[in-house]
């Protein structure tokens, strides 16, 4: 095994976890007094670890990806190009937070150094062609995501967030350890590389409950219908910026790795998981849509939206072709700043006093009192329901397109028709703002750096994001043949 | 001759400390008991050639889980002897549980009598090495093919740890009997205390 190229493909990994483990030290000397220091240096971290995933994505010497560490470990476009959002996605949470817990003397330093190791484990499993790197990277992220949710120990909707997400996230990973399991025992390897040779020849039954067994589990991770009843009440109770984190990065992990997991060990056995992707996309999209409808709180109404995205971005996959792996990585690179944006702007709403404001009644006639935040929450929304001149449209579009190239023209025209149901809920937003009289007290500045990242987001929403699609695409399209070129 | 003398010794140990497990009335000694069917029970995988499982037993059953135990028996206020009234009442579906128990022995010995599962050597490029100690060979593969994997587990283990300090440690508030003799010194009485002097029937302003 070449030490020195598995060291090389794993330096992002590798100098999060140094980053960490320094930054720990840091705290756990000075305590309290150096958190904002350390969510710097976090962020520096962060933005070293993208330039890395940056760097290998485009250096073409490794368009067709390698190995590392003997097979269990994969560099490759598509790994990078999803480390890519997920470090940016933590960076973009990691400087809307520290106020938020500032206004109840709640932050502590173990916050960013908590992220850290959360990006080490998403970038372990969106890399991992090994079943057991793939459970490794998931209780990483999993173990620190519990830990956040319940970061606002004093309050009892976080706590109660933390634990309801870690008692049904360890249900979600047994059912997946049984799946590995099963799957183990009957291609007598953990290595995808084998599973696939072994399972194009014979696919037992037993096989294929350790597939579904699989799919369940990382169902639950990505928040897909049937396995979502916890996202509603973990995204309400958590604390917002966590609550964006969710939202955003291990989101965009959960889904790369799930589609690894079905295009590459399963991928010779499609038509064993398509039909519970459709299933998935479809009731995802539905239940998104209609559920957020009675919602009077927003972090609620988001959490639905949430859901709705992810059938959309199984659309993507359900398609089982390099097309519909592009239009996925394509839709995830813009729902993460479209998401982001919307709850930094939550994050944005607070009363005089510092309180958060998370309902509809506090952003009534926002337009008179913030007209600029009323105005990129406009842009946002308008972007999430897919309404065209705006950049949320083209991820819907490329992903329909794929569905319809790939004869799935059902799944297209039901998946349009819940996007325009689920339409009336951001067009609420719309109206609540704009039309209705202004009550209640706001508080009228925010700083510097939520404005950055909301304005950076509603600017690549707006009709401007267009200016981005060649590269986007050639991009995604050449993700997505990395993870096809294996097969 | 010595092995056959050492499986007796750890059988007979091991299931008499078991019984003292159940049978002994102070939980602590119970706990105790259990510590030494856990010890005898280390010795017979010995015997059959498994010194890592062994090991574990020792050092992950002994060291940490039992020792668990005791703390917990110590620390909770449990009536045990109330816990034990029930005895007589329960006493049917514990010998039901007792029963099915020495079935799966008798079925056990009986199989085994009549030719062990076959369990054959084990082929391909996966298979342990010949000859080799299964604790070397484990090493070998834990600390070279399998190092990005051992290293990331450490890192859970830290995340645990991690997460359980900032989700439970608060740090002391009032430190009681606390002094701090340089500010005392330097206390400046003339700065601390005014002298004032009320009229009648007027309040005082500070």
């Amino acid at each position: 095994m070449d030490y020195a190229a598995s060291f090389y493909f794993t330096g992002a990994e590798i100098a999060l976890s140094l980053a960490g483990l320094v930054l720990l030290l840091v705290v756990a000397w000075t305590g309290e007094r150096t958190a904002r220091a350390v969510t710097i240096a976090a962020v520096a971290a962060l933005f070293g670890a993208a330039f890395w995933a940056g760097h290998l994505l485009l250096d073409q010497s490794f368009a067709l990806g390698a190995d590392a560490f003997g097979g269990l470990y994969r560099m490759d476009g598509f790994a990078n190009f999803a480390k890519l959002l997920i470090y940016l996605a933590t960076i973009a949470v990691l400087i809307v937070t520290p106020r938020f817990f500032d206004a109840r003397g709640q932050y502590r330093g173990e916050y960013p150094i908590l992220m850290l190791f959360n990006a080490v484990g998403m970038s372990m499993m969106v890399s991992a062609v090994d079943l057991m790197t793939l459970y490794i990277g998931l209780e990483l992220s999993s173990l620190s995501s519990y830990v956040l949710a319940s970061f606002l120990r004093n309050d009892m909707r976080s706590s109660e967030a933390g634990l309801k997400y870690f008692i049904l996230g360890a249900l979600a990973s047994g059912i997946i350890l049984y799946g590995m399991s099963l799957v183990y025992g009957f291609a007598g390897s953990t290595q995808y590389e084998r599973i696939r040779l072994v399972f194009a020849e014979d696919f037992p039954t037993g096989a294929l409950f350790g597939v579904v067994f699989v799919l369940a589990g990382l169902a639950f991770k990505i928040a897909a219908v049937p396995f979502h009843m916890w996202t509603p009440d973990v995204y309400e109770g958590a604390p917002t910026p966590v609550t964006a984190f969710f939202a955003s990065a291990p989101k965009v992990a959960a889904v790369a790795m799930l589609m690894r997991m079905a295009l590459d060990p399963f991928g010779s056995q499609s038509d064993a998981w398509q039909q519970i992707v459709i299933f998935a996309a479809l009731a995802s999209i539905v239940v998104g849509a209609l559920g957020a409808i009675g919602q009077n709180n927003l972090k609620r109404v988001l959490a639905y939206s949430s859901i709705n995205n992810v059938g959309f971005i199984l659309i993507g996959l359900a398609t089982a072709t390099p097309a519909g792996a592009s239009a996925t990585l394509v839709y995830l690179a813009i729902y993460v700043p479209m998401t982001i944006g919307s709850f930094t702007a939550l994050l944005m709403l607070r009363a005089p006093t510092g309180e958060p404001l998370e309902t509809f009644d506090d952003i009534r006639g926002l337009s008179t009192r913030r007209p600029v935040l009323a105005l990129c929450v406009l842009v946002l929304m308008f972007s999430l329901a897919g309404i065209p001149p705006l950049f949320g449209f083209w991820g819907k579009f490329v992903v329909f397109q794929a569905a319809v190239q790939a004869d799935l023209v059902a799944l297209a025209a039901i998946g349009i028709a819940a996007s325009v149901i689920g339409a009336f809920y951001y067009l609420k937003f719309i109206k609540v703002m704009f039309f209705d009289e202004p009550e209640g007290q706001l508080e009228t500045s925010s700083p510097v750096s939520h404005w950055a990242v909301l304005v950076i987001s509603a600017v690549l929403m707006s009709p401007l994001g267009y200016l981005l699609t060649p590269m986007l695409g050639d991009v995604a399209d050449q993700a997505a043949g990395s993870l096809f070129f294996a097969i | 001759m010595i092995q056959t003398i050492a499986f007796y010794l750890f059988a007979v140990l091991m299931i008499a400390s078991a019984v003292m497990v159940v049978t002994a009335r102070n939980p602590v000694h119970s706990v105790l008991w259990l510590i030494l069917a856990f010890f005898n029970a280390a010795g017979l995988m010995v015997l059959v050639g498994a010194e890592f499982i062994a090991m574990l037993l020792v050092i992950v059953y002994v060291g940490a889980v039992a020792v668990l135990f005791l703390f917990v028996v110590m620390m909770l206020d449990i009536d045990f002897a109330e816990l034990r009234a029930g005895f007589i009442r329960n006493a049917p579906l514990g010998l039901v549980i007792a029963l099915i128990l020495l079935a799966e022995l008798v079925l056990g010995i009986g199989a085994y009598r009549a030719g062990t599962i076959d369990l054959g050597i084990a082929t391909g490029e996966n298979a342990v090495v010949l000859g080799a100690s299964n604790t070397a060979s484990i090493g070998a593969v834990l600390y070279s093919d399998y190092l990005f994997l051992f290293e990331a587990a450490g890192l859970i283990l830290l995340v645990a740890m991690v997460g359980a300090i900032v989700l439970t440690h608060r740090p002391p508030k009032t430190v009681r009997g606390h002094q701090n003799i340089g500010k005392q010194v330097r206390r400046d009485p003339n700065a601390a205390t005014v002298m004032k002097r009320p009229t009648v029937g007027e309040g005082v302003e500070l």
